[in-house]
This record gives structure tokens, C-alpha cells and sequence, in this order.
């Protein structure tokens, strides 16, 4: 049995699972999503990723934005690479895509804050 | 010109309650930065909006969802740099002062809404010996530099305190390419939650260490490394445990606490447990028409939760009877809000939250009006860092007795 702990939400619950003839048997899991999650730890661990990119706006020096789903675990600190090599040189909206497909993972990159209004 | 109500903070409590007054009632939202959103704007994390919006929103975007609406509305008007330095109850009105890039402002409003947050505990809000010097800062402040200004304040550093800023912080510090060389709590239990110790810290393979603390600050210009030393179960520092660790950067992530010096100018009732205003369940303080949400009432977990609290004191402005308020007592919790029922003014249900005082796995909520059970309900793992929040019918009359009682079962 491994140990682990579910993000899925802030309950955190403290999980034992192991992998049995392809399925997942958990332990400590308050609801349904902990079983999908630990199979998926066992798995393909998935993270989602937050962080900023570099702008050209002395207002705005950085921007934020985020994986829009979630990014193979191991790949996080590849996208962090890719992400801190980018400039942007137009406003962008909540929502619109500055990456698409980051890594060839079938992730897009998104802006969560909207550069049109902290822009003037 | 008098507004219907003056909305004091821009961030997810006021742009809530801003937006939850009735449309043909005039609000003024100052803010005393120069944009919307508050802390959010800097918290560029996941996990926001889960129970609102059912989507794992990050900081910015739950923010900018009620900043779009705010700023389509035309009976709100913004006043962004607006800093309030004085507050006079004037007959039925409340006059606010504000120090401006136009000068010093005045504004009259009918009711008034605090919505200003609450502020990080910080380093020299803690006992530890040695120097202050640059390098010293709060999780938040670190937050500011690396997500606002795009700015690493530290390559190699150390974090007090095990609360959810401060692990987001150890994370995010790491993605930028710093070494966080520890978490150090001073209690036997981490006071985040369990979520963030996995995916912030264990991802990460970023140690936490449990009953240690910092004890000692060295360098002049720079902080140069620190002094650990293990805790007792009372938190005293063991003798003969010092450890040094080099760094250049101590974050200290220990507390928040609402912010409530406008409110006390006022004469406002405080509740010590909160540090917040005593409020009835329209989050009216003991002050009629003058409201307290968000942090400023008391410390959240959640934003939703926030937003939540805040529209309840928009949406019942000026449609209340005269209050009648009735104490309500309390046992075996951290704290308990509202802390009066203002029984002139009760709906089917009224909303309470709560925080235990201590770890419990399995617990009783009971409700007693004179001492007769009224109303029970059972729960499983609470904790204080976790917020309960229940809906219960209740009604009582002016010389009653409310008291809510949680315990072991």
C-alpha cells in the first residue's frame, strides 16, 4: 500500500491505496474521486501549473497564468522552463491561450489576469 | 451627493457586498490601491471558486469575474488610491475622509460596509532574537515580489510557519529556481492544509519540520543564516538543540489578523476570539447600519465562503426591521458568527460558522435556548483550521438564553 494525501479538494484526505489486477483498492477516501485519484498517482501522476511570463508593460512586469487542465507531473518543472524563456508583447484577456499545447502534452497555457485593465 | 452605502476595500469582500446592494441604490467602493481584487490579484494559485462557480479557478480569475460586473454597473461607483483616514458618525450618516491624488475627500453615506481584510502577523510580531535585516519578510510580502513584480527576493531560504501561504510560497519560490531548505512549525501539527503539504512541499521534496521554530536572526545588511531549535509540547525551545542554517531569506508565514482600526474609531463592539466586529446574522455590527465581512469580520480559509458572507450584508440593507438583538453564548468552540441574533429580523433558517478549538474526530453540535435542546447535529474530524458552516431554524425572544455548545461524543 502507498501513502498519499488527496488534492482534489480541502478535505486532504489521507489515502492507502495500491493497484490490484489494473483497479485501484483505497483506503481513507471520503468520497469517489479519492479512488479515480489515487489510480491516477499510482499511474500518471497529473499536476495542474500556476505561475507568471514576462511582459513588456513596465505597469505589468509579469502576468499570471496557469495550465488550463492538468500537466503530467513530471513534465511541471519542463513547462516552467519553456514559460520563463516567453516575453509577451500584447494585452491578452482572461482565458486566451499564450501556449497551446506546451511540451506536445495536449495542455494549453491560459492568462488569468485581464493585462486590459491593470494596463492603462 | 449621499450615497445609499460606502463599501470600505476592493478585494472579494467588498466587490461582493458592492455588487449585492439593489441596483437603484447608489455605492461607493474605495480602495486605497490602484486596482481591484485585493490580495487575489496576487495569489495566482488554484483551488478558488470550487463551491461558487464549481471550477478550480486561480486568484485573479475569481476576482476579475466580480470586478467585470462591478464595472458594468452604473450605481457603483469606484474610487481607486483612496486611502480612509477618518470615519465620524454624523446624525444618521456616516462621513468618510480620504487622502487622494485630488487631495483630501469627504463622502456622506447612509449605511457603511467594512470590507479592508485583515493584515499578515509580522516578524517583529514574533519573539526572536538577532537582527532585522533586509531579507526578513512575510509570505505575502514574498508573494508580492515574485507574482506582481516578477521579482525572486531570496535564492536560499528558510520558512516559518506552516500555513497555506506559506506553503504555496515554498512551492513557488521553488518553481522559480530558489531552494527552500525548509518548513519549520513550532506546533506539532502543520496549520495548513493537508492538500498543500502534499502538493506544495512533498512534490517538491521540501522538508517540514514539525515543533521547531526560528530562534535567532544573524547578518547586518542581509540576513545571513538563522537559529532553530526544537519545541516542547508547551513551545519553549529546548536547550542544547540549536541548529544553524545558512540563507539569505527568512519568510515567515504565522498568522493573519482582521483589520479593524476604522472600526474601532468608531466605537464598534469587538468579539477577542475574532478580532473582528460582533455582528448579528446580517453581519450588522452592534453600530446599526454599519456592516463587517470578510476578513475584516474574521480570518477565512476559503474565498467562496467570502463572497458569500459579503452579499448577505448588501442584500438585506435597508429592508430590516428595528433590530432587536439577543446575545448568543458559546462552548467548546474556537469562535462562533454571528455572536447576536437580532430577533426582529429572522428568516426560515440562519446561517452560522464556526471553527473547534481543537482536533475532533468525533463531535456533537447542540443548540440550547434556557438550557433545552433545540437543535443537534453530529460531526466527524473537525479542526480549527477548517470553518463549519450550518444552516439551523431558530427563533427565541428578547430574555432568552442561545447558547450553542460543541463537544466530544
Amino acid at each position: 500500500m502507498t501513502k498519499m494525501i488527496c488534492i482534489v479538494c480541502p478535505n486532504g484526505c489521507h489515502l492507502e491505496a495500491e493497484i490490484v489486477n489494473g483497479e485501484a483498492v483505497v483506503k481513507g477516501n471520503k468520497c469517489i474521486r479519492g479512488i479515480a485519484f489515487a489510480k491516477e498517482e499510482l499511474t500518471a501522476p497529473k499536476r495542474s501549473l500556476t505561475t507568471t511570463v514576462a511582459t513588456v508593460y513596465k505597469e505589468m512586469p509579469v502576468v499570471s497564468v496557469r495550465t488550463k487542465g492538468e500537466l503530467p507531473k513530471e513534465r511541471v518543472l519542463d513547462a516552467m522552463v519553456v514559460l520563463n524563456k516567453i516575453k509577451l508583447d500584447k494585452k491578452y484577456k482572461v482565458g486566451e491561450v499564450i501556449v497551446s499545447d506546451i511540451l506536445n502534452t495536449g495542455i494549453d497555457i491560459i492568462v488569468t489576469t485581464d493585462m486590459y485593465k491593470a494596463i492603462n | 451627493m449621499k450615497y445609499s452605502a460606502i463599501v470600505i476595500g476592493g478585494g472579494p469582500a467588498g466587490l461582493a457586498a458592492a455588487l449585492s446592494v439593489d441596483k437603484d441604490k447608489s455605492v461607493l467602493l474605495i480602495e486605497r490601491e490602484d486596482k481591484l481584487g485585493g490580495i487575489l490579484k496576487q495569489c495566482i494559485h488554484d483551488g478558488f471558486g470550487l463551491m461558487r462557480f464549481n471550477e478550480k479557478l486561480s486568484g485573479p480569475e475569481y476576482a476579475d469575474r466580480f470586478i467585470t460586473e462591478v464595472l458594468s454597473r452604473s450605481n457603483i461607483e469606484v474610487r481607486m488610491q483612496n486611502f480612509v483616514t477618518d470615519i465620524k458618525k454624523v446624525g444618521d450618516d456616516f462621513v468618510i475622509t480620504t487622502t487622494s491624488k485630488d487631495g483630501i475627500l469627504s463622502f456622506i453615506g447612509h449605511n457603511l460596509i467594512f470590507a479592508n481584510g485583515c493584515r499578515e502577523r509580522t516578524p517583529r510580531q514574533v519573539s526572536i532574537h538577532g537582527t532585522r535585516p533586509v531579507g526578513l519578510m512575510t509570505a505575502g510580502v514574498a508573494q508580492n515580489y515574485v507574482n506582481l513584480m516578477g521579482a525572486l527576493p531570496t535564492t536560499k531560504c528558510v520558512i516559518l510557519g506552516s500555513g497555506d501561504i506559506g506553503l504555496i510560497m515554498a512551492r513557488r519560490l521553488t518553481l522559480e529556481g530558489a531552494k527552500v531548505v525548509g518548513v519549520y512549525e513550532a506546533k506539532s501539527t502543520p496549520s495548513g492544509l493537508s492538500r498543500n503539504i502534499q502538493q506544495c512541499l512533498y512534490d517538491f521534496d521540501i522538508p517540514l519540520y514539525l515543533s521547531k521554530t526560528v530562534t535567532k536572526v544573524f547578518g547586518h545588511k542581509r540576513v545571513e543564516k538563522v537559529e532553530i531549535m526544537s519545541v516542547d509540547d508547551r513551545m519553549n525551545p529546548i536547550a542544547g538543540t540549536q541548529e544553524i542554517v545558512e540563507c539569505d531569506a527568512l519568510i515567515v508565514s504565522v498568522g493573519l489578523i482582521p483589520e479593524n482600526e476604522l472600526a474601532e474609531s468608531l466605537n464598534i463592539a469587538m468579539d477577542n476570539a475574532t478580532k473582528g466586529p460582533l455582528v448579528d446574522q446580517n453581519m450588522m455590527t452592534k453600530l446599526d447600519n454599519v456592516y463587517s465581512v470578510g476578513n475584516a469580520l474574521h480570518v477565512h480559509d476559503l474565498v467562496d465562503y467570502v463572497s458569500e458572507v459579503s452579499e448577505i450584508a448588501g442584500k438585506n440593507m435597508d429592508k430590516l426591521n428595528k433590530r432587536e438583538l439577543v446575545n448568543i453564548e458559546q462552548k467548546g468552540m474556537l469562535y462562533l458568527v454571528p455572536q447576536m441574533l437580532d430577533i426582529a429580523n429572522l428568516k426560515e433558517t440562519t446561517a452560522f460558522y464556526f471553527r473547534s478549538c481543537k482536533d475532533m474526530e468525533k463531535a456533537v453540535l447542540r443548540l440550547e435556548i434556557n438550557g433545552i435542546e433545540v437543535f443537534k447535529k453530529k460531526y466527524s474530524n473537525l479542526k480549527p483550521p477548517e470553518m463549519e458552516k450550518i444552516h439551523i431554524p431558530i427563533s427565541a425572544n428578547k430574555a432568552d438564553k442561545i447558547t450553542f455548545i460543541l463537544e466530544d461524543r
